[in-house]
Formats: structure tokens, C-alpha cells, sequence
């Protein structure tokens, strides 16, 4: 198996969902955003890459600005080819906005923010950052609501300066726009902790669904498995590293010591140490294939899991919504009924509140059921993705493992023959 | 550390009868891992596959090993058993049963051989000990002897012997075989005692006993010496004196010096001459033997006598160099060794946590896709367990082999040992012959001045009379001591040879048994990883998406 750690785009074939593979899968929940496709589903194509990472800027302020290429023959975007300047931080605005809009859906997780301070500008680091950057896009244009984002149009597309103000803005934004439903929740927070102790309810603050919490012990404990397997696969190219390195350190020894002895047994001492020197070589090369093709498919599952358990979160927060603002109604009606009795004057105007919290409810409703229809449609992807990537991952591993083993046996086998001609010649020698 | 059966006889292995002369060679073999409680231990079936195969387990009757080099034919990890002890085999690491086999050539044609065993360690108390209980307690260890060497009058012996004992009959070697490479004894480890937990240090003790021994007896001359054979037979104490200690000896000289000074005792025994001015022993000899040094290195005339063999000289250098070399060698032999250990191990690690993901996903699976690929995931982390099996058992094999090197690095100690016997005898001769020519010197000058005074000087007459004994003892001294000297010169000459030689054939066994150790084991850990790589090719995309009957859907 090559080791394939160029900066085109595209590598990662391991991922199942690219868009040429679109044609052959069965889920069609593709919608356009206008009545008017020029282009069928099917031959849609949106094809995003990640390159060319540049160090900008100086000492503090230094970062790592990123290609991001994109050829496309979607509406919507203007021209077939774009490219576009974008930095890691950029990518995470994409990945907020599209968490906030999309809710239930499993949004594609991004790398880590940098860890040490030395590490942010390791040629590795940068390379894998590059890498999983890359798959996060890809991963959303293969999404088949996602794709269609509007944010992602704007990220794909926008000019620097345009791209700048766009960002400036949705910043503020998020600072100072709280939708009215959410004041809303608030001053409804504090109602239904009062009518509880009046209603003396107890009121559920999470689903009783059986098959449900199943779901959620399943996906903890995928989330320990993954986790763990990523950590030995971590110490797997870790200790291949050093083997490596005591390889080349012994090759090295061992051909000096050939160089002191000479004759016979110093030219079998230096086929020793070279031997050990190209096995050394072929080790780091394993080494940084299993990085790339084994490490780090488990990690990005790793992170997709975690995406789940956010959304699993915004699932049991709009299911509280929903609830409390179910309470809220049903106490306004109880309310009205009472009024109609004693203050008739207050009835129009508690008749007008009643109806807005019943809007109120509706859209809690409609907004939880959604995510429970998106979950539903994501998990079935998701394991799909998973069997398929992971099985990839892992097959790739043990065709990697035999290939290096095969090397192994190659390198030290073609010795031998020469091995035994200078053992013999040696013996000629009398010695 | 692995586990031994003690007390267990080794089988000697007899030559091919078509061997020159001091080409001996032993074949072990060497049985497998035994009780470790490793998760990843070898099952009892991969035990017994193994030794069904291999054709140098431990058979009763003594077969006979071809040695005509490697066939690449025999299944490789059988091959890496039958390990080649050579000379500087340190059998006793070699093989988990104890003993060290040696099969030399007698000077009339036949096979001999000697086998010692190092076991039973044991704690004892000094007897008439004082009144604190548990004071002055030693550990004795059990030296079992086999042997058909006719100086031993007799096939079986077995002896108790101490550490004590051992340094003795070290010393006495050193003594009496002066020019010789003779094998360094294990260390006093007087601190490291202290430090390590106790049983753990005595069963170090009873190994490397072992080791020293068997590379005695793997010595041509030093298997045939008298010391060695008392230390294997008789019974009780040892009758073998251990070196004095300095201190004594330091009484000793102080004791002789002042008949010295005073002129009594200029006599020397000529023997004694000719030995080395053993610390403390001879103060007088030893002051002279210095300042005649000093004078090699620093006085303007030469010494009468010196070391002129540029032959030696060049060998001396290049064997420095080849320290140099082993040194280093060896400590990357000892790391890459440890590097093996650590990254076979993270393999089999990730394949446990790998199949406990495995087997989570089965039990998990909605769809019979996801069933067939966690089916091939468990596959794939069962080979990396078992890969990780054979990393170890290779390792354990390039452990033996390596070990070699280290080996040969400890022989350095010797040869400097030899070259330091060879310059103390070039020393000792120097100064004689520097005394012998100021003695005559003195002769001269006092005949002259006695033969200025008329009728003769009675008291220079006297003392030249004295002169000329001392001048007789010192130059039998003398001749004594340069015939000292040529004999540890051509000791060191034929040790020097056979050291190459052996160590050629030594080093050449290392290498083949190493790299045949790493193809077979790296050929079957090939085909493990293969095996699995095929079968998950053929089922990936059987993909249906059916869901399985009793388990969870997705809400």
C-alpha cells in the first residue's frame, strides 16, 4: 500500500460518500434550494480541496493560511473553479454556523485547536491539520442538506475582503441577537418552576424512550472503544518511530564494527548494518502510514462521535422546550377558563396569549421532531460511513503490517546467500 | 528472566569426527518460553506444535549435529533453536536448562568433554559464628561436573562451593597462566547486592557462575590446569589459598623491609625474581620496578630491553580499536533490542482494544454489513495479537543471539589482563637488568679504586666479593625472568590467534543465527497479517443492507 501523504486533493479514499458515488446510493433526500435545477441530482458535483498550507504573519500573531479550491456545477455558485484563501479559524466560523442552523444534523467535526505552542508549526502537524480540514469539507459537500448551506457557499466563494466583512458581521451577530423565543424560554423558565409546585407535576426533563437511551449507551461506549483503540494505535507509531531509530543506530554501529574487523566478517557486519539501515527506513515509512490511514480515521470518529453527543444535546434542550412550553400552554388554558369565570374583562387579551403560546408549542414541537427525523436519517449514515471507513482503515492496516513483514523477510533472506559465502570463505582462510 | 528447572542435566552433543583440530562446536537447542502469565503468553498448542518440529529438542540420545553450514530449508524458528554455542557461547543463557557443555579435541584424536551445572543455591553460616544469630551467612552454590577427561580420574563430581572460592581460583589462575586470555570472573557486586531484591541477585550469581565456568572449561589450556580441577573435585574447603589481600601484604613487605635496608636479605630467591613484585609483598622490588618505569617513560636512555614486536604493537592497537567498536555495538544491540520488545508489544496492546471494539460492534450491528465487517476487524485484531506473540518470541531469540557481542566485549577484559602480565614481565626484566648493570658497575668502579691502594682494599674487596653473589643470583634472575617473558609473549601470540579466529566463527554463527531468526519469524508474521488482508478482500462489499432480527433500531 503506498503511502499517499500529498497535499492533492482527495486522498482519502477511504471515505465512502464522495459525490461521484452519489448515483449509486439509495438515499435521495437531495432538495434543491430552487424550483429551477438546472443540473439533476445526480449530476451534481461539488469537489472541495484543502492545499498549500502558507505560514503568514509574524512571531504571535503567526498562523497558517490554507488553499481551498473548489470545482462545482451547482447553482448557486458562481463559475466552475474558485479558490479561496482561508485560515483554521475560518473554518471554524463554517463549522458554528452550521451547527447553529442545522440542528440534528451531525455536523463534521473539525481538528483540534493547536496544542503546544512548538508543535502549532510541525511540518506533521500542519500536514495533518491540512488533511482533516480537507475531510471536513468534503464530508459536507457529500452531505445532502449540508451541501447546499448557504454559509458554505459564502466560505467557498467570498473574496478576502467581502469574506472579511462577512465574518465581522455574523459576529456581532451572534454577540447581540438573541431570537425572541429564546427570551421567551427564559421568562417561561421561571413560570413553569412556579406551576410545578402548583400543578405539584413532576415534570420530565427527558425522553422515556427505551430504544433511545439504548442509542445513547451505544454511542458512549462506541466513544470509550474508539477512544481507546486510538490510543494504542497512537503508541503503535510511536514505538515503530524509536524502532526505527534504534534500527539506523545499530545499522550504524554495526558497520563500523564491520569497518574495524574487515575481510569476511566485516563485509557480513556491513550487510548487517546496511540492512538494518534500509529496514530503519522502511519502518518510519510504515510509521507515518499508519499516522495518516489508521491514527487518524479513528481520531476524526473519535470527533464525529462527540459532534453526535451535541447533537444528542440539542435534542434533549428542544425536548425540555418543548415540554415546559407544553406546561406553559396548558396552564394559560386552565388560567383562561378561570377568567372567563371572574374577570371576563381579561379574557380577550389572556384568548390572544393563549394562541401565541400555542404557536410557541407548535414550533417547539415541529423543531424537536425534526431533530428526532434527522437523527434517525444521520445515525443510518453515519454507520454506514463508519463500517465503510473504518474497515477500510483497518483492512489497510493489515495489508500495510504484511507488507512491511514481507520487506522484513525480503531484506534479511537476500543476505543469507552472501552470508554463507564469506562464513565459507573465512573457513578457507584457516582461520 | 526465564524460568529454569534446576538440577536438570544437559545433553553434550559429539563432534562430527571430520573436525581439525579445536574446532569444536556444542548444539544446543534451545526449549521455548516457558510459565510466563503474559496475556499474550504462547497457548499450550502453539507449545507443543513448536517442539513436534523441531529437530533439536532435547533428545535422550546424544545425536550427532551437522555442521556444514545452514540449510535454508529447515523451517527457520527450529533452526534459530538449535542456537551454535561456540566458544564464548555463555551457554548458560543460552539454554533454560543450566550446564555448559564443552567438546574439545584431545592432543591424541578423541573426543573430550565437560560439562558443569551451577545450581541448588543455598544459605549457610560461617561455623563458630558470633552470638548475633543470621551473622556471617554465605550462599553456597551445587557445581555438578560430567566429564571424560582422564586428568579427572573419574566421569561425575560434585562440589559446594562459594563465592569466596570462585575469586580464589580466579586469582590462582591469574597467577599461574600469566600471558593467557584468561575469561574475566563475575563481579564481587558488592553494592548492587544491597540494592537488588536478594533472590533475584543469587539467581544472577548462579548464572553468570555458570557462564565462567563453562568458558574455562572451553579454554584449551585452562580446562586442563590443575586449579580448575581441584575447584570441580575436592571435596569440603577449598584447598585452593585465596590471594592475600593487600593489607596483609602490606604487613608482609613492611615486615621484610627492614632487613632489606639493612643489607641482610639482598638474597632473592630467583623464582621469586622472576614473578611480578606482587603489591605490598616486596616493597624494595617494588619501589625499583617503579622508579625503573618512571625511567621508561621519562630518562633519556632507553631501557635495555624493549617491547620491539611491532607485530604485537599493531595487534594491540587494532584489538582498541575493535573494543571501541564492540562497545558500541553492544549498547545499540541492547537498545534496538529493547525498541523490539516495547513496539511488539503496542501491537498486541492495540489488538486487544481492537477486539473489544470488535466485539461491541457485533453484538451492536443493525445491519449485516456492519456484522461482516466487525467479524473482519476481530480477525484483523486476533493477527495482531498473535503477531505480537512471535515479536516476542523473535526478540527472545535476537536476545541469545546478540548476546555475543556482549560476550566478546568482556573477553576484552582479558586480553587486557594478558597484555598487562606481558608488560609487568617486560618490566620486571628491565629492572633486573638495570639492577645486574648498576651491580656491575659498582664491581668495576671499586676494583679500580681497590687496586689504587697498595696490598689490596680488605673491606671493597669484601664488599665486591658480596657484589659478585648478588650478581650471580640476579643474573639467574635474570634468565629466569626473560625466559618468563618469551613464554607470556608467546602465549599472548597463540591466544591472540585463537581469539581471532574464534571469534571470526563466532560472530558468523551470531550473524546467521540472527538474521535466519529474523526471516522466519518476520516470514510468519507475514503470513498472519496476509491471511487476514485476503479475507476481509473477499467480504467487504457483500454489503446488504439488511437489518438483523432482535436488535435495536435506531429511533
Amino acid at each position: 500500500m503506498s503511502v499517499s501523504s500529498s497535499s492533492h486533493h482527495s486522498d482519502h479514499s477511504y471515505i465512502l460518500n464522495s459525490p461521484g458515488a452519489m448515483a449509486s446510493r439509495q438515499r435521495s433526500s437531495l432538495r434543491g434550494t430552487s424550483s429551477l435545477s438546472p443540473v439533476a441530482p445526480d449530476q451534481q458535483y461539488l469537489s472541495i480541496s484543502v492545499t498549500d498550507p502558507v505560514k503568514l504573519g509574524m512571531g504571535v500573531q503567526a498562523y497558517i493560511s490554507y488553499r481551498v479550491t473548489t470545482k462545482t456545477n451547482m447553482e448557486d455558485y458562481r463559475g466552475v473553479e474558485k479558490m479561496v484563501i482561508r485560515r483554521y479559524s475560518d473554518f471554524a466560523w463554517l463549522h458554528e454556523r452550521l451547527s447553529e442552523k442545522y440542528k440534528g444534523i451531525f455536523i463534521p467535526p473539525l481538528p483540534e485547536k493547536s496544542a503546544v505552542e512548538k508543535f502549532r508549526f510541525s511540518a506533521e502537524f500542519i500536514e495533518v491539520r491540512r488533511r482533516a480540514l480537507d475531510v471536513f469539507l468534503h464530508r459536507i459537500a457529500s452531505h445532502p442538506q449540508l451541501r447546499f448551506s448557504e454559509d458554505l457557499r459564502n466560505f467557498l466563494q467570498a473574496d478576502e475582503e467581502i469574506w472579511a466583512m462577512e465574518r465581522a458581521r455574523s459576529q456581532e451577530g451572534t454577540l447581540f441577537k438573541k431570537k425572541p423565543s429564546d427570551f421567551m424560554q427564559i421568562f417561561k423558565d421561571v413560570q413553569s418552576k412556579v406551576s410545578d409546585v402548583v400543578l405539584g407535576k413532576e415534570k420530565p426533563l427527558e425522553e422515556s424512550n427505551p430504544d433511545y437511551e439504548k442509542l445513547k449507551h451505544y454511542i458512549l461506549e462506541l466513544e470509550e472503544h474508539l477512544g481507546e483503540s486510538q490510543k494504542q494505535a497512537f503508541r503503535v507509531v510511536k514505538r515503530h518511530r524509536e524502532l526505527g531509530q534504534a534500527l539506523s543506530e545499530f545499522g550504524r554501529a554495526v558497520k563500523s564494527l564491520g569497518d574495524c574487523e574487515g575481510g569476511s566478517l566485516g563485509k557480513a557486519f556491513s550487510g548487517l548494518g546496511g540492512r538494518s539501515e534500509f529496514l530503519s527506513y522502511k519502518l518510519q515509512n510504515q510509521a507515518q502510514d499508519l499516522l495518516m490511514n489508521f491514527e487518524e480515521p479513528l481520531k476524526e470518529y473519535m470527533r464525529t462521535v462527540q459532534s453526535i453527543k451535541v447533537v444528542m444535546g440539542d435534542r434533549a434542550q428542544a425536548f425540555r422546550q418543548q415540554q415546559e412550553l407544553s406546561e406553559a400552554t396548558k396552564l394559560k388554558e386552565i388560567n383562561l377558563e378561570k377568567l372567563r369565570l371572574v374577570r371576563p374583562d381579561r379574557v380577550a387579551e389572556a384568548e390572544i396569549e393563549l394562541r401565541e403560546m400555542r404557536v410557541q408549542c407548535d414550533e417547539a414541537t415541529r423543531r424537536f421532531e425534526e431533530i428526532v427525523k434527522r437523527m434517525q436519517k444521520e445515525l443510518v449514515r453515519f454507520q454506514e460511513d463508519k463500517t465503510h471507513d473504518l474497515g477500510l482503515a483497518f483492512h489497510d492496516f493489515a495489508e500495510g503490517q504484511a507488507q512491511l513483514a514481507n520487506d522484513t523477510a525480503d531484506a534479511w533472506r537476500t543476505l543469507l546467500p552472501d552470508l554463507e559465502s564469506w562464513s565459507q570463505v573465512a573457513e578457507n582462510n584457516g582461520i | 528472566m526465564m524460568n529454569f528447572e534446576g538440577g536438570d542435566s544437559m545433553e553434550s552433543v559429539n563432534l562430527d569426527p571430520g573436525q581439525q583440530a579445536y574446532d569444536y562446536r556444542s548444539a544446543l537447542s534451545g526449549t521455548s518460553l516457558s510459565g510466563e502469565t503474559h496475556p499474550l503468553a504462547l497457548s499450550q498448542e502453539d507449545f507443543s506444535l513448536k517442539e513436534a518440529h523441531d529437530p533439536y529438542v532435547n533428545s535422550e540420545e546424544k545425536s550427532s549435529i551437522r555442521n556444514t553450514g545452514v540449510d535454508i530449508a529447515v523451517e527457520p524458528p527450529s533452526y534459530a533453536d538449535a542456537i551454535f554455542t561456540p566458544y564464548m557461547g555463555g551457554s548458560g543463557s543460552l539454554q533454560e536448562l543450566g550446564g555448559s557443555s564443552r567438546s574439545l579435541y584431545s592432543s591424541n584424536g578423541s573426543v573430550e568433554f565437560i560439562t558443569i551445572t551451577v545450581n541448588h543455591p543455598q544459605k549457610e553460616q560461617e561455623n563458630g559464628s558470633s552470638l548475633v544469630p543470621g551473622a556471617n551467612t554465605f550462599f553456597t552454590y551445587l557445581i555438578i561436573t560430567q566429564t571424560n577427561m582422564p586428568e579427572y580420574g573419574g566421569t561425575d563430581f560434585t562440589v559446594r562451593r562459594r563465592f569466596r572460592d570462585v575469586v580464589a581460583l580466579a586469582d590462582r589462575l591469574a597467577e599461574a597462566f600469566r600471558g593467557y586470555f584468561i575469561p574475566p570472573r563475575p563481579d564481587k557486586s558488592i553494592v548492587e547486592s544491597q540494592v537488588m531484591h536478594k533472590l533475584e541477585f543469587i539467581e544472577q550469581r548462579r548464572l553468570s557462575l555458570e557462564k565462567y565456568l563453562g568458558r574455562l572449561a572451553n579454554h584449551p589450556v585452562l580446562r586442563k590446569s590443575e586449579e580448575l580441577r581441584i575447584f570441580l573435585q575436592s571435596q569440603g574447603k577449598l584447598p585452593l589459598t585465596p590471594s592475600i589481600d593487600m593489607a596483609s601484604r602490606m604487613l608482609d613487605g613492611a615486615a621484610q623491609l627492614p632487613r632489606q635496608l639493612f643489607g641482610e636479605s639482598s638474597v632473592m630467591i630467583p623464582q621469586e625474581a622472576s614473578q611480578p613484585a606482587k603489591g605490598g609483598r616486596d616493597l624494595v622490588r617494588l619501589f625499583k620496578e617503579m622508579k625503573q618505569s618512571f625511567t621508561n617513560d621519562w630518562g633519556s636512555a632507553k631501557p635495555l630491553v624493549v617491547e620491539e614486536d611491532k607485530e604485537f604493537l599493531e595487534k594491540k592497537e587494532k584489538l582498541q580499536d575493535l573494543e571501541h567498536e564492540l562497545n558500541e555495538a553492544s549498547q545499540q544491540a541492547e537498545l534496538l533490542v529493547k525498541a523490539q520488545q516495547e513496539d511488539g508489544e503496542v501491537v498486541g496492546e492495540l489488538g486487544l482494544a481492537l477486539i473489544k471494539l470488535a466485539k461491541f460492534e457485533i453484538e451492536e450491528a443493525t445491519q449485516s454489513a456492519q456484522k461482516v465487517h466487525a467479524l473482519d476487524l476481530k480477525r484483523i485484531a486476533t493477527a495482531a495479537v498473535k503477531a505480537s506473540r512471535f515479536y516476542r518470541e523473535a526478540n527472545a531469540q535476537s536476545v541469545k543471539h546478540l548476546d555475543h557481542l556482549h560476550e566478546y566485549l568482556g573477553m576484552m577484559q582479558a586480553v587486557h589482563a594478558a597484555f598487562y602480565d606481558r608488560s609487568n614481565a617486560l618490566l620486571t626484566l628491565q629492572t633486573l637488568l638495570s639492577d645486574l648493570s648498576s651491580m656491575n658497575n659498582r664491581v668495576e668502579k671499586l676494583s679500580a679504586a681497590s687496586s689504587k691502594v697498595f696490598g689490596g682494599d680488605k673491606s671493597r674487596n669484601r664488599k665486591i666479593e658480596e657484589l659478585k653473589e648478588s650478581i650471580k643470583v640476579t643474573t639467574e634472575a635474570c634468565e629466569l625472568s626473560q625466559k618468563e617473558y618469551d613464554q607470556i609473549k608467546e602465549r599472548n601470540r597463540a591466544e591472540f590467534n585463537r581469539f581471532e579466529s574464534e571469534r571470526q566463527r563466532d560472530f558468523f554463527y551470531m550473524l546467521k543465527g540472527f538474521i535466519h531468526t529474523q526471516v522466519g519469524y518476520a516470514e510468519k508474521i507475514a503470513h498472519v497479517w496476509k491471511k487476514v488482508a485476503d479475507e476481509a478482500n473477499e467480504s467487504p462489499n457483500k454489503a446488504l443492507d439488511l437489518p438483523i432480527s432482535g436488535s435495536v433500531a435506531i429511533s
